[in-house]
């Protein structure tokens, strides 16, 4: 069994809590004594019936408001698959929220309000989830109930998606006629919408293949920690410890250390459990060379022929964090896997509406902002454009004097 | 790659994030399964080589005599450090005041002496086993979650956590509270607890046990429980699904004494696995409140 992280974007309004309640209760994943909680809670829907939306409220402030302020992780499985859902308010104000949640997951659900139709913060949300990578995207049009589970509607949505699929070069899109306060189509294909003859969205969510090209990526290891126990009987014991970032290592390849480039060849793959001929993407190692050259945390290895970009002036796509507004004078730290470095980001080159997609010129840079900017780094990084790697390709800004995370970078190129 | 090597494969790497980036972790032990298979976790990031981190435990004095018995034999197994902080010691201090009448724990003091270990020890990060599925305060943590001076845990000040990319960064007198488990399930721990043949303290199997009835639940009979005569003292056949103090955590009755029998029994039950912590049930924000205060 594997594991499929999806994200859920959406607006208080668009029930996408509802949704993921709806996923949680009909698949079962909700316990007894959780399920009173919210029978005893004093929030109902109209109708008297429970509020599935409170199951993904954790906070104080959020059950108060009734929204979601934070990402909130979930987690549940069927027979077939686990699920880790990122739940993560719509709002423009959490747009980095948003980023956040899309990060690690494999797939986005983009709630449509069938009564609005495709509207600014659609738009938006596709736009991050096309900036972040993400590998499937379902449309979910809910609220199919409130418009008589109309086909019309439903193609009228499909037809406008489209065209804004294809101008955010979102490739794997598929579309669901839902309604989760009703439960159609989520678990169970819906007797209400006969025309629909497509999947319910657990079951696509169940089938859906995901990471399937990743074995073809260039191999990366990113070098954590240095394995060293100085005993007497370990005593020339040299380990390099880390996680295959992308693509696959055999004993016997030839390898380049960057940003130094020396090279050598992989002598050993081991785990606790024991030696290993080969080691893919996610696996967790200790990788042993032939020669004895210089490597320490924040170094990469990399395979010898698809090398990695090593540059420090580097082009990429940010998005702000911080209350904070960006300062083109400063110097931050950047974090790119296990390489810490200080940077400057010496200039803005645009800023992006992401309501319109229009790209903008960008005299502040602040919260939520997004756009292209030109990075130097103190040490070179070794990268790969995130497009074609983001395993290799996202990095974040830390403020050194508050130490907070506020940047997303995603690098595109050496300038 | 199946779902248990992921999870393995992510909290190895967390583990190595943190012997990365920090001056001096601590692993936060109690005894329970979930900081076993955090223990069994950091044997497989470090290994040949030592921990970069001592084991660290806030004994209540109220603990089951048979976690620190088994705390005790698995530290001299592994040949590495115990530090040993001390709520009884907290309260000779006068820094925390004894709960009394019949609910009475040690469980909120702890935070106290928590914090001062930290401290005393200087830990700039601690791995701590707590998981995401367990309570809802929780499925909004973060995997490298900063606590100021005091502990606290600050929900709306959260750093944005993105890819795999951890941030450690903090500033003198914080220290990092690191979840490496994060994404497990309870069932996921006990399927790993399996797979890898982990040994467990023998609470967590069918046992017969003196226990009383507390509000709907089987608490064991100790001399750590405050009891009156309206307590009346049963023998079941019990085993205890989370472990805590003997003062706040309740038994289930099972006559399960074997790993696949209580795999099952878990992923059949119909309550959730904090549904048996007293301490979770003070108010509907109990975790959170707590967590705020710097609790684990």
């Amino acid at each position: 069994m594997d594991i499929l992280k999806f994200l859920t974007a959406g607006s208080v309004d668009d029930g996408k809590s509802t949704l993921i309640g709806r996923m949680l209760y009909d698949t079962e994943s909700i316990l007894q004594d959780q399920l009173e909680a919210i029978q005893n809670s004093s929030r109902k829907n109209d109708d008297g019936s429970i509020d599935l939306a409170i199951l993904t409220d954790g906070l104080k402030a959020e059950r108060e408001q009734g929204i979601t302020i934070d990402v909130a992780y979930k987690y549940f499985q069927t027979e077939k698959r686990k699920f880790i859902i990122a739940d993560t308010p719509g709002h423009i104000q959490y747009t980095r929220n948003m980023v956040t949640g899309a990060s690690n997951a494999d797939l986005a659900i983009i709630l449509i309000d069938a009564r609005k139709g495709v509207i600014e913060q659609t738009i938006r949300h596709s736009y991050l989830v096309s900036l972040l990578a993400l590998e499937h995207v379902v449309v979910c049009v809910n609220k199919m109930d409130m418009v008589d589970y109309s086909e019309e509607v439903f193609e009228k949505i499909h037809a406008d998606y489209h065209s804004l699929a294809i101008k955010l070069n979102l490739h794997e899109v598929t579309f669901i006629p839902v309604s989760a306060l009703k439960g159609d189509n989520i678990v169970n294909n819906s007797l209400n919408m006969p025309w629909y003859k497509g999947k319910s969205l657990l079951d696509h969510l169940e089938t859906v293949p995901v990471r399937e090209m990743d074995a073809l990526l260039p191999a990366r290891f990113p070098v954590q920690w240095v394995i060293r126990p100085q005993t007497e009987e370990l005593h020339d014991y040299r380990g390099y410890a880390g996680r295959v970032a992308s693509g696959a290592f055999k004993v016997g390849d030839t390898i380049k250390v960057l940003p130094s480039g020396m090279k050598s060849k992989i002598a050993k793959i081991e785990t606790f459990d024991g030696e290993h001929a080969i080691a893919e993407e996610g696996k967790s190692i200790t990788m042993h060379l032939e020669d004895e050259i210089d490597i320490s945390r924040g170094d990469m290895i990399s395979e010898a022929e698809r090398q990695p970009i090593v540059s420090n002036l580097i082009e990429a796509d940010i998005c702000w964090m911080d209350t904070r507004e960006l300062d083109t004078s400063a110097t931050y730290f950047i974090q790119h896997n296990s390489k810490l470095t200080r940077c400057k980001i010496q200039e803005i080159l645009y800023k992006v509406n992401i309501n319109t997609l229009e790209k903008v010129n960008a005299d502040a840079f602040g919260l939520n902002d997004i756009g292209r900017v030109e990075i130097k780094t103190a040490d070179e990084l070794a990268f790969d454009p995130y497009e074609t790697n983001k395993r290799n390709g996202g990095a974040i800004i830390i403020d050194s004097r508050t130490n907070v995370t506020v940047g997303a970078l995603m690098l595109r190129a050496a300038l | 790659m199946d779902y248990l090597d992921q999870l393995e494969a992510e909290a190895i790497a967390i583990l190595r994030e943190v012997a990365g980036q920090f001056e001096k972790p601590a692993l936060l032990f109690s005894g329970g399964k979930d900081s076993i298979t955090l223990v069994k976790l950091a044997e497989k990031a470090f290994r040949p080589g030592k921990f970069p981190f001592p084991l660290v435990h806030i004994d209540t004095g109220h603990n089951f005599p048979e976690t620190i018995e088994f705390r005790d034999k698995l530290v001299e197994k592994l040949g590495e450090k115990l530090i040993v902080g001390y709520v009884q010691d907290s309260i000779d201090q006068g820094k925390v005041i004894e709960q009394t009448g019949k609910n009475a724990s040690r469980n909120a003091l702890q935070t106290v002496t928590l914090l001062d270990t930290i401290l005393e020890g200087k830990f700039d990060a601690c791995i701590g086993g707590a998981r995401r599925d367990e309570e809802k305060a929780r499925a909004k943590e973060r995997i490298f979650s900063v606590r100021d001076e005091f502990g606290q845990w600050d929900p709306k000040r959260q750093r944005p956590e993105l890819w795999n990319i951890y941030n450690g960064k903090i500033h003198k007198g914080e220290n990092v509270r690191v979840f490496p488990i994060s994404n497990w399930t309870e069932l996921d721990v006990w399927n790993y607890i399996k797979r890898e043949n982990i040994e467990l303290p023998s609470v967590y199997f069918a046992h017969e046990r003196d226990v009383i009835m507390r509000n709907g639940q089987w608490m064991a009979a100790s001399e750590y429980l405050n009891m009156d005569e309206e307590d009346i003292i049963t023998r079941k056949k019990v085993r205890f699904r989370t472990v805590g103090d003997m003062t706040c955590t309740a038994a289930v009755e099972s006559d399960k004494d074997q790993i696949d029998d209580i795999i099952l029994e878990i992923s059949q039950s119909k309550i959730s696995e904090r549904g048996a912590r007293m301490d979770d049930k003070v108010s509907e924000a109990a975790m959170e409140d707590r967590k705020k205060g710097g609790y684990f």
